[in-house]
Parts: C-alpha cells; sequence; structure tokens
C-alpha cells in the first residue's frame, strides 16, 4: 500500500516537474516581444553558447568524419562499392551524428556553462538582487540563453556537418582514393534537401530541449555550491537522455 | 527618478505615526513549517528599523515579503498604501523601483565591473544618454567613497567594499526604502564602522526610510530608532533599545544579552542522555 | 570582461560560418531533385517495371546526366509503369528511336535510367514517347533464370548471383 502512496507521489511530482517546466518555457517566450527590442541579449548568448563552442564542435566534426571514413571505406570495400562512401557518410552526418553529437557536445560545453551560471546567479543572489532592481530575470537572464542556444545550435550542426564531410573526404579520397568525382556525384545524387531540412528540423528540436533543460537547471537549482554542483550534472545527463529519445521520435516521424 | 518627488524628500518633517510599511496579521509556511503566525510591525517614515532575532526566525523571509518576491498565506503587506501580495506583476515592478535591498555578500553582477553593476539598474529602467548615467554613477560612487574602484571587477573587491558597490547600485534609482540584510555579517571592525556611517548618512541625508535586519546587537543599537524582535513567528518585543534591553520575555533577555541557553535551548532536541548511553540503539 | 566589440566580431564570425556551412550544405551536396536548369522537355518511357527508380534519378547519355526523372505513374489501363523524364533543352538531337533502361549505378547506389541513342533521322521533342524500353532487374526473375540454366552453364551462376547480391542490398 505504501508502494502505492509512494508511486502516486512520484508521479505527482514528475506532472509537477513537467508543469513547472513548461510553465517556465512560456514564461521565456513571453518575453520575445521584450528581447526582439534587446537584440544585444541575445547576440552575447549567441557568443556565449555558439561561438565558444565553435572550436569543440569543429574537431570532433572533423574526427567524427575521420573515422566515417575509414569505417565506412573497410565495410563498403567488402562489397566493392566504396564509391558508395559519399552517400553513406552525407546521410549518416546529415541524418543522425550530425544533430545528436553537436547536441551532447552542446550539452557538455555550453549547457553545463549556462546552468552553472546561472545556478551561480541564483546562489549570490544576483537573481533575488535582479527582481528587487524590478528586472525580470527571466527576461534578462534565462530567455537570452534559451534563444541564443536555439539560434545557435542549427548553425553548430551545420559547421559539425560540413567539417564531416570534409573529413570524410580527407580519409577517403585523399588517402585511401577512393574516386573524387563519384564520392561527390554519387553523393550529390543520393542527398536530397529534404534531408538537409531533417537534420535541420532535428537540430532545432534538440537546441530547444538542451537549453530548455540548461536554463531550467541553473534557474531552480539549490543556492548552494553543492545544488549548482548537482544542477550542472542533472544538465547533461538529462540533455543526453533528452535528445536521444527525441532523436528516436523523430526519426521515427521522419522516415 | 522617485526621489525627486518633492513630497517624500522631506521626510523628517512628517510624523513619526506616518508608516512606510505595515505588516498586518501575516501568517506564512513553506512545506507545512509555519515560519510567521500573525506577525504585526510597522517601519515608520524616514526612520532606520531594526529587525532582529535568532537565526531562522525568517528574517530574510520578512524582506522576500515585505519585496514582493514571496506571498503570504494571509495578511496584508502594505507599502505606502499599497497592497503588495495582491498587486499585479507590472505594479509590483513600478513598486520595487521604490525600494533599494543590500544583500549580505552584495550580489553583484559577476560579468560586469563595478561601474557597470551600479549603472545597471539605470540602463535597463531608463533611457538616459551615456554622459548622465557616468555623471549619476560617479556620484553614487562618490558617497561610498569607491569612484576609484570603478574599473575593478566584483572578484577583485573585498567583503565590505563589495556591500559598499551594493549599496551604491541600490541608490542609483534613488529608492524611498532601504533594506539591508545582515549588513554587518562577517567584516572587519573597518568595514562595520563604515557600513553603519553609510547607513545612517543615506538615511539622514537622504530621509530614506531603512530596514537593518541584522542580529549584531551592539551595532544596531547606535543605529536604530526602532527595533523589533522576532521570535516563535511573532514580534516578542519591540520599542527603542533601551526598553529592550529592560524587557521582560525571557527569550528578548536572551538574545539581547546573548545568553547561551534559555527558550532557545542549548541542547537540540534529544532522548535522554543516560538512557542513550546505556542503550546499544545509536 | 571581453569588450562587447569582440564578442560581437566572434559572433558574427559564429554566425555566417554557420550559414556558409548550410549553404554549402543545401547547394554542394544536394542535386537529387532539380538541376535540370533552364529550359526543358519532357518525354514518356513506360515500363514494365521499375525497380526502385525514384523521381528525381538521373537521365544519362553515355554517362553524362542530361536531365531527371520528373514524375512516376502507374498505368492503369496497360499495367504499367509511366516515368516522364526531364531532359535539358541543350540536348535535342537525341533520336526517337533510342533506347531506354532502368540502371543501377555502382552496386549500392541509386538506379538512373540510361540512354542509348539509336539511328533515327527524327529527334525526341515534348510529350514524346520513348518506345524501346528495358525494365530494372528484378532478383525473383534472375533466380527464375538461375535456376533453369544452372545445369547448362558454368560461369552464368556467378554472373547471376553477383546481380542478385545488387538487388539484396537495396
Amino acid at each position: 500500500m505504501s508502494q502505492v502512496a509512494e508511486l502516486a507521489s512520484n508521479l505527482r511530482e514528475f506532472v509537477r516537474m513537467v508543469g513547472a517546466v513548461v510553465l517556465f518555457l512560456l514564461r521565456m517566450l513571453g518575453q520575445i516581444p521584450r528581447l526582439i527590442a534587446r537584440p544585444r541579449l541575445v547576440v552575447e548568448q549567441i557568443y556565449n553558447t555558439g561561438a565558444l563552442s565553435l572550436v569543440i564542435v569543429m574537431i570532433c566534426g572533423m574526427f567524427i568524419g575521420m573515422v566515417i571514413g575509414l569505417q565506412f571505406y573497410d565495410i563498403l570495400a567488402r562489397f566493392g562499392s566504396e564509391d558508395a562512401i559519399g552517400v553513406g557518410a552525407a546521410l549518416g552526418l546529415l541524418k543522425e551524428l550530425g544533430p545528436v553529437v553537436t547536441a551532447l557536445l552542446f550539452a557538455g560545453r555550453a549547457g553545463t556553462a549556462v546552468a552553472s551560471e546561472i545556478g551561480l546567479m541564483r546562489a549570490t543572489d544576483q537573481l533575488s538582487a535582479m527582481e528587487i532592481m524590478a528586472v525580470d530575470p527571466i527576461m534578462r537572464v534565462a530567455a537570452p540563453r534559451f534563444l541564443g542556444g536555439i539560434i545557435a545550435m542549427p548553425l553548430l550542426v551545420a559547421i559539425f556537418i560540413a567539417i564531416g564531410l570534409f573529413g570524410v573526404q580527407l580519409v577517403a579520397v585523399q588517402q585511401l582514393g577512393v574516386e573524387s568525382n563519384s564520392f561527390w556525384s554519387q553523393m550529390r545524387a543520393a542527398v536530397g534537401v529534404d534531408d538537409v531540412v531533417d537534420g535541420i528540423v532535428k537540430s532545432f528540436v534538440f537546441g530547444v530541449a538542451c537549453s530548455l533543460v540548461a536554463v531550467h537547471e541553473g534557474f531552480t537549482a539549490i543556492p548552494t555550491a553543492e545544488g549548482v554542483g548537482r544542477a550542472t550534472t542533472r544538465t547533461v545527463v538529462i540533455s543526453a537522455v533528452l535528445t536521444l529519445i527525441l532523436d528516436y521520435m523523430l526519426t521515427a516521424v521522419m522516415l | 527618478m522617485s526621489a525627486s518627488d518633492p513630497s517624500v524628500t522631506p521626510v523628517a518633517a512628517r510624523a513619526s505615526t506616518d508608516n512606510l510599511v505595515e505588516i498586518q496579521d501575516v501568517h506564512y509556511s513553506v512545506n507545512g513549517r509555519e515560519i510567521f503566525s500573525g506577525l504585526n510591525l510597522a517601519i515608520p517614515r524616514g526612520r532606520i528599523t531594526a529587525i532582529m532575532g535568532p537565526s531562522g526566525t525568517g528574517k530574510t523571509t520578512l524582506m522576500r515579503l515585505i519585496t514582493g518576491q514571496i506571498r503570504p498565506s494571509s495578511g496584508r503587506i502594505v507599502f505606502d498604501g499599497q497592497d503588495v501580495p495582491t498587486l499585479k506583476r507590472a505594479d509590483l515592478y513600478k513598486l520595487r523601483l521604490r525600494m533599494g535591498m543590500l544583500f549580505q555578500n552584495g550580489a553583484l553582477l559577476t560579468d560586469r565591473n563595478v561601474f557597470e553593476n551600479v549603472a545597471f539598474p539605470l540602463r535597463e529602467h531608463t533611457k538616459l544618454p551615456n554622459s548622465l548615467i557616468r555623471h549619476i554613477v560617479l556620484t553614487k560612487l562618490q558617497a561610498v567613497g569607491l569612484r576609484g574602484a570603478a574599473g575593478l571587477e566584483p572578484a577583485e573587491l573585498s567583503g565590505g567594499m563589495a556591500r559598499r558597490v551594493a549599496l551604491a547600485r541600490a541608490m542609483a534609482t534613488d529608492p524611498e526604502l532601504l533594506i539591508y540584510d545582515e549588513p554587518f555579517t562577517g567584516l572587519d571592525p573597518i568595514s562595520m564602522g563604515m557600513i553603519v556611517r553609510l547607513v545612517r548618512q543615506m538615511n539622514y541625508a537622504l530621509g530614506i526610510t531603512s530596514i537593518v535586519v541584522s542580529h549584531d546587537v551592539e551595532e544596531l543599537s547606535i543605529l536604530a530608532d526602532m527595533s523589533y524582535i522576532i521570535a516563535g513567528g511573532k514580534v516578542a518585543a519591540a520599542g527603542s533599545f533601551v526598553d529592550l534591553k529592560d524587557h521582560q520575555s525571557e527569550i528578548v533577555n536572551q538574545f539581547m544579552n546573548g545568553l547561551a541557553d534559555g527558550p532557545v535551548a542549548f541542547h537540540y532536541p534529544a532522548p535522554d542522555y543516560f538512557e542513550q548511553l546505556l542503550s546499544r540503539t545509536v | 570582461m571581453r569588450s562587447t566589440r569582440s564578442i560581437e566580431i566572434s559572433t558574427g564570425m559564429f554566425v555566417l560560418l554557420g550559414f556558409a556551412a548550410l549553404f554549402f550544405l543545401v547547394t554542394q551536396i544536394t542535386n537529387r531533385e532539380l538541376s535540370v536548369d533552364g529550359s526543358s522537355y519532357t518525354v514518356e518511357a513506360r515500363f514494365e517495371n521499375i525497380g526502385s527508380l525514384k523521381v528525381g534519378a538521373a537521365v544519362s547519355m553515355a554517362g553524362v546526366t542530361i536531365g531527371r526523372v520528373d514524375s512516376i505513374k502507374f498505368d492503369q489501363t496497360v499495367y504499367k509503369a509511366v516515368v516522364g523524364l526531364k531532359i535539358n533543352s541543350a540536348y535535342n538531337r537525341i533520336p526517337s528511336d533510342s533506347d531506354a533502361s532502368i540502371m543501377t549505378a555502382g552496386l549500392l547506389g541509386a538506379q538512373y535510367i540510361g540512354i542509348t541513342a539509336g539511328g533515327g533521322e527524327e529527334y525526341l521533342k515534348e510529350g514524346d514517347q520513348v518506345t524501346l524500353v528495358q525494365d530494372a532487374l528484378v532478383l525473383e526473375n534472375l533466380i527464375n533464370q538461375l535456376a533453369a540454366s544452372f545445369s547448362g552453364r558454368k560461369d552464368e551462376p556467378k554472373d547471376a548471383a553477383a546481380n542478385g547480391n545488387t538487388e539484396e542490398s537495396k
């Protein structure tokens, strides 16, 4: 009986949390008109979430592309169709690896930075101080970081994929001797704009999810050093799990 | 800003019964634990009011109630005729422009320097030209003696300096009410003296109503015109410092004289000492 | 704190780089849909079986892409697939007795339509039909052929098996 009660209370807590996150999201969305009047706030956060994640995204994109080059070449060589490597790599990067890996990197680099920064502002009363100064922290702190993340994510994904393809090309064409023409022409013949759109849609959804998690975790962090640390960890864990679940759901819908 | 309103500035001329803030029968509880059960107090306009009490009596909660960051379960919190908990968001924000608050650690924004911290409320709420903002900020920093520190980052400031910058920031919009949350905690005697001087100066020179939440009895005895001791969710004693020193109530006596044991027990509630020593269970 | 100016510069660089990458992805690695730029004419070909041919597949002659598959429909009266071929107007001297066959690019590649020039004096124009066609290879048919000819010939099965592989790995 007590287990039933515990389950019920857990369920209630989960429902409450979902409700709290949705309300938080709506409050941020409500600030968009005011942020349009002050684009500088968002630009600052595109810098913090996007520009500062650029290097790690580029390095990882390059190496993942090179690994794909090696692996796909090895697999495809068994069927004697190494030329198809461009197709496989492009579709793999566009539809899965690009959005998912970038989202995971984003959660690790930008998500944690945002969560710990906001959590620290909470712990040091900076958010309360803003409220007393009649400045809404949702408008001033949360919404710009959220929007900055949403704008930055698809751009990071596009950069990741482009660099990744360069990496594939580097290994497959330059190193393993796949014929350059057929590499590109087969890729072009098989990849459509709708594949690119699929990837961008995914990256947008992941951007919303990861940014929302980071901002919300920071905002609701327990205002102690330990609480901020825990919020940071939770940001990475929740973002990663959510990204992979959403990825499955989106893929199921898109295919 | 609002303090340039002539009806506000010559506050000292007003009758002492004129209260800027009145708290009427406020009940407040968190997670079923009652923090206030019928709290009544009044903050006289243009005076320094001390709010004291043992740790955990909800002094900070009271500040959050007055500034409308949280709402009471019941009761009225009246700021200059307006019932704070019933205000809509926009009105509440308008009201907060008339309040300033000094947080324990200053709560300076860590992503900008001293100058920009003081300029922050001006930039958020006004469209003043940069030259005027610069003028106001330097004036406020001069008042707290830190004009020379304008270019420093918050991380480079000592605790006392951070609080003085925070005070300059709170003053930037010329509020009518200044709330000091534990302004003396963790300061060396010199910094403490500076803060005491500033609190007085702000109050007398600018006619600002001040609420000082603290348990530093000695400093408050110099500063406060009026004092409240909160204990057990209610006002345990109120009056001038002299009144409180001679107060009958045990808790007030314990607090004012810093006694180790009394209504606030030295021992945390525990089972019988000998019984526990003899038993094998923890 | 970094100066506003340098933040703006790096943000601008990041955003431009992002859009450049996006532009690269959309224009440089995709080609499936369009690519019959400018004017074109459409001819029709009817196949018994088109296999996995898709709209957007290449139409090529001698290995050069000259057009795209524009539409694929099923004609209920004759039970055939009607494939519309959109061909670039620059290639306006394709004999009308040319042969269209469905081929596979590489082992795993997509299917496309290969046109082999005929010898006629008349050329294909808008709305014409290509009458000589060759269907896509179908795995089941190959297996049947293979089973029938198994005892007779020695090298045939190997070829057929390789072809079967083509179909299977799709």
